[in-house]
């Protein structure tokens, strides 16, 4: 009984850690099938978790009596547009100007980071104090848009049903990314795009509008994961600390999950608990720093495992890292 | 259409990268129900010219006609919209798409992704042409023939007119060629324009209707393939008279150099690339290997070379002072110093053997480095051999110090073709010595290897173009997916008799 319970309560709060990684991770998904490599997720989530924060904080105290839905869409079209940003600018310098994918992406990471704690900073000092918002809007974040007999059943209840509006989103963005990568013609050309950019372009179809718009929007839903953080784990305050190293672990997840946002969703949860291991699971002389590294250890094995068994399909896209220009010779 | 139409007609196009001028204002035209071969050496401007074509490159002068009227081609949609299919002599495809998949890329008929409907209108293409292709079939599991074909099913799916196939030959079995031939001749029937590039004279005899010629960027002339003869084109081609005939003198001494005796070897992938290996190289002979690219050519020479891991066998090299010696187990280092040597020209030549932004003396260096004792290294001795190859081998550089990766394909080949020699070697491995060269280097390294062979040197020469083999080699060792599928003859042995031995081993199609 007691184990039961523990296992239960150890995966809803995996869920709830797991949630900002699945966009962080679906988002770089779609980034990678375009043949970018975009290391500075790091950095848009900050941004994305700062911007979408400023959203809500000024959202809220503009008009007083703020409605639920309007706030959450505010803070993700907020974090999606400060993410949209910083990605545009990475393919501007990696796409249009042809600058090192990796060396760009690390800046971007920085140049995030940065920028990210400059706002919520100048946001704090300005509130006098700290930033925070009301504990209606609050519980709403955290809430679960699922009626709560259905929350009620035992054991599964709160597991399947009870996690916030933002869980099911980032499935269901999972889902269409699927099913978008998959199923239709734009998918089919954008994975052209990122294993072989000179076939698709021989083919006619335009490698830049490809990998602009797939980055953009890529780091437009990675940004999401950012504010996600902010809204539920973290409690609707900024502090400097709490988003490092998310970013990171997105990007270590996408390999984990071989590139396919299907594997995300079940990816992030056991990402979250791999994360969240040390605060629910002690062992005593095992220090919290080795807990710390277990999703990196666990990505390192993925990696190796999937070097060994060779299969050509769970592979990361050829192209990826490459800058490509037409008229090479 | 009126017959006296082209289809497509270039007018004094021109086409610079940089300073150097790949196409001078050169026209063409093609028409339909005609095979048109564009012939020239490498570097001639065959690609660059019909990559005008098909959109990847923009001309800087001149006009493009399509049926009479005046067209611009800017993109490779462009290209496609004026009926115009391109099969680029390195495929475009994405390896882990099926071949239906690759062949709708691109394609804005509906909006809908309907796979199954693009398998079925495959499958008629193919069988209207005589293609044999499984539409679901994903492109890393095909061979480079089948490829081939999806990329020609690609430009008819889209309702190409005017077909532009860029050295479509250079990878194929004389079997699939004549294949390849046959379908093209079912095209032509089916009032297609046909342009296919190459250098190869008997494709050009064998396939074409009219044949144009380019040299060094200029627009020579067109003949009519009934009119003219292989020497002729080869006039016309470099430019004066050439003789198309390797010397192949027999030298009398002959001695066992190298016993290879049931070598195996498996890649990094754990795949089988050589299956007991046997056979013998003797010293005063070129032994000539053969087979369908990635046979196992590669790691033949490389396990010689002891630089690829050697699963069972022996590698037996018996020098020319006597005693015998096992090369298994030893050293690149070691075996270099036995006098075993690889001259390996990859696909892209810098790739091994040469550092590009080095100068020739730096290059020599790279093999001597080891000679000089103390920190510093001795430049003098590696600075003479580079002014002795240069001379040797007429290589064109502006200095010996000039970084070769800026040198053209040909002299990079023979700087990095003259160091191995310049070590005076007693086995000379050398693996597509002459790819992407002109006729005339070409001829002056199988020269070279004809000149080593008369100094007692074991010359094992992997070549590509069967023709060549046959009248430079002595002895020709046929590899079929990993395993000796033969040996042969050179002065007796034929090409289809080669042909077959590289698809299947002991020359017996497959159950």
């Amino acid at each position: 009984m007691k184990a039961i319970d523990t296992v239960i309560l150890l995966l809803i709060a995996a869920i709830t850690y797991g949630t900002p990684l699945l966009y962080g991770t679906v988002g770089e998904i779609l980034t990678e099938k375009s043949g970018n490599l975009n290391l500075g997720v790091e950095g848009i989530m900050f941004m994305g978790g700062a911007f979408g924060l400023g959203g809500v904080y000024y959202y809220e105290k503009l008009s007083g009596s703020p409605s639920g839905l309007i706030a959450i869409l505010i803070a993700l079209l907020c974090a999606f547009l400060a993410g949209a940003l910083a990605s545009l600018i990475f393919s501007f310098l990696t796409t249009t100007l042809r600058a090192n994918q990796n060396v760009t992406g690390l800046a971007l990471a920085i140049f995030g980071t940065g920028v990210g704690q400059f706002a919520g900073e100048m946001m704090r000092v300005r509130a006098g104090g700290y930033v925070t918002i009301s504990n209606a809007l609050k519980d709403l974040f955290s809430a679960s848009p699922f009626p709560k007999f259905l929350q009620d059943i035992p054991y599964v209840g709160k597991l399947l049903f009870g996690s916030s509006h933002f869980f099911y989103l980032g499935i269901l963005v999972a889902v269409v990314m699927h099913l978008f990568l998959k199923k239709t013609r734009k998918g089919l050309y954008l994975r052209a795009v990122g294993e072989n950019p000179g076939t698709a372009d021989s083919a006619g179809i335009n490698v830049t509008r490809y990998k602009y718009l797939a980055t953009v929007i890529g780091g437009g839903i990675s940004a999401i994961g950012g504010v996600v953080y902010i809204l539920t784990t973290a409690g609707c305050t900024w502090n400097n600390e709490g988003l490092s190293g998310v970013g990171w672990l997105a990007v270590a997840l996408v390999i984990f999950c071989m590139w396919r946002p299907l594997a995300a969703i079940w990816g992030s949860v056991l990402f979250g608990a791999l994360m969240i291991l040390y605060m629910r699971l002690q062992i005593s002389f095992i220090p919290t720093e080795l807990y710390k590294i277990l999703p990196y250890v666990v990505t390192v094995i993925v990696l190796i495992l999937s070097s060994l068994r060779n299969n050509k399909e769970k592979q990361p896209p050829e192209g990826l890292g490459l800058a490509y220009f037409r008229e090479d010779r | 259409m009126e017959k006296n139409c082209y289809a497509i007609e270039l007018r004094g196009i021109t086409k610079r990268f940089g300073p150097v001028v790949a196409n001078d204002s050169i026209d063409l035209g093609l028409r339909r129900g005609e095979i048109l071969a564009l012939l020239g050496e490498n570097g001639s401007g065959k690609t660059t010219l019909m990559n005008m074509l098909a959109g990847i490159y923009l001309p800087d002068e001149g006009q493009i006609l399509s049926e009479g009227h005046p067209i611009a081609i800017r993109s490779p949609k462009d290209s496609f919209a004026h009926g115009i299919g391109m099969i680029h002599q390195h495929y475009k495809l994405v390896d882990v798409f099926s071949a239906a998949e690759n062949i709708v890329l691109g394609m804005e008929d509906e909006k809908k992704l309907d796979i199954k409907k693009a398998n079925a209108k495959v499958r008629e293409i193919c069988q209207r042409y005589g293609f044999e292709i499984d539409p679901e079939k994903k492109v890393y599991d095909m061979s480079v023939s089948e490829k081939q074909t999806v990329e020609i099913v690609k430009v008819l799916y889209r309702g190409a007119e005017i077909l532009i196939l860029d050295e479509p030959t250079a990878v194929l079995t004389p079997q699939e060629t004549d294949r390849l031939f046959t379908v093209l001749r079912n095209m032509r029937d089916d009032n297609k324009a046909i342009v296919i590039i190459t250098h190869k004279l008997n494709e050009v005899m064998a396939i074409s209707d009219k044949v144009a010629v380019l040299r060094k960027g200029k627009y020579i002339g067109t003949v009519e393939t009934a009119q003219t003869n292989p020497q002729a084109l080869t006039d016309m081609m470099v430019g004066r008279a050439v003789t198309l005939n390797i010397d192949r003198p027999f030298n009398e001494n002959q001695a066992e150099r190298l016993k290879v005796s049931g070598l195996s070897c498996y890649d990094h992938e754990h795949v089988k690339k050589l299956d007991k290996v046997s056979f013998t190289a003797m010293g005063g002979e070129i032994l000539g290997v053969a087979g369908i690219a990635g046979s196992g050519q590669k790691e033949l020479l490389e396990s010689i070379a002891g630089l690829c891991p050697i699963a069972e066998g022996s590698i037996r090299y018996l020098p020319p002072e006597g005693g015998e010696d096992e090369l298994v187990g030893k050293t690149p280092t070691q075996i270099r110093k036995k006098g075993v040597s690889l001259a390996f020209i990859p696909e892209d030549r810098l790739g091994m053997g040469l550092v590009g932004s080095m100068g020739m003396t730096g290059n020599m260096m790279l093999r001597s480095w080891r000679r000089g004792g103390g920190p510093f290294v001795k430049r003098k001795d590696p600075r003479a051999l580079a002014a002795k190859v240069l001379n040797d081998l007429e290589v064109v550089t502006p200095g010996i110090e000039y970084p070769v990766r800026k040198l053209s394909g040909g002299n990079v080949q023979k700087v990095l073709v003259g160091r191995e020699i310049a070590t005076s070697p007693s086995v000379l491995m050398t693996a597509y010595a002459v790819r992407g060269l002109d006729i005339n280097t070409s001829y002056t390294i199988y020269n070279l290897m004809t000149e080593q062979k008369m100094r007692g040197t074991a010359v094992i020469f992997v070549g590509e173009d069967l023709d060549v083999l046959l009248e430079l080699c002595d002895r020709i060792l046929v590899l079929c997916g990993g395993k000796v599928s033969g040996v042969v003859d050179a002065r007796t042995a034929t090409k289809e008799e080669i042909g077959l031995l590289m698809t299947s081993v002991g020359g017996k199609e497959e159950a």
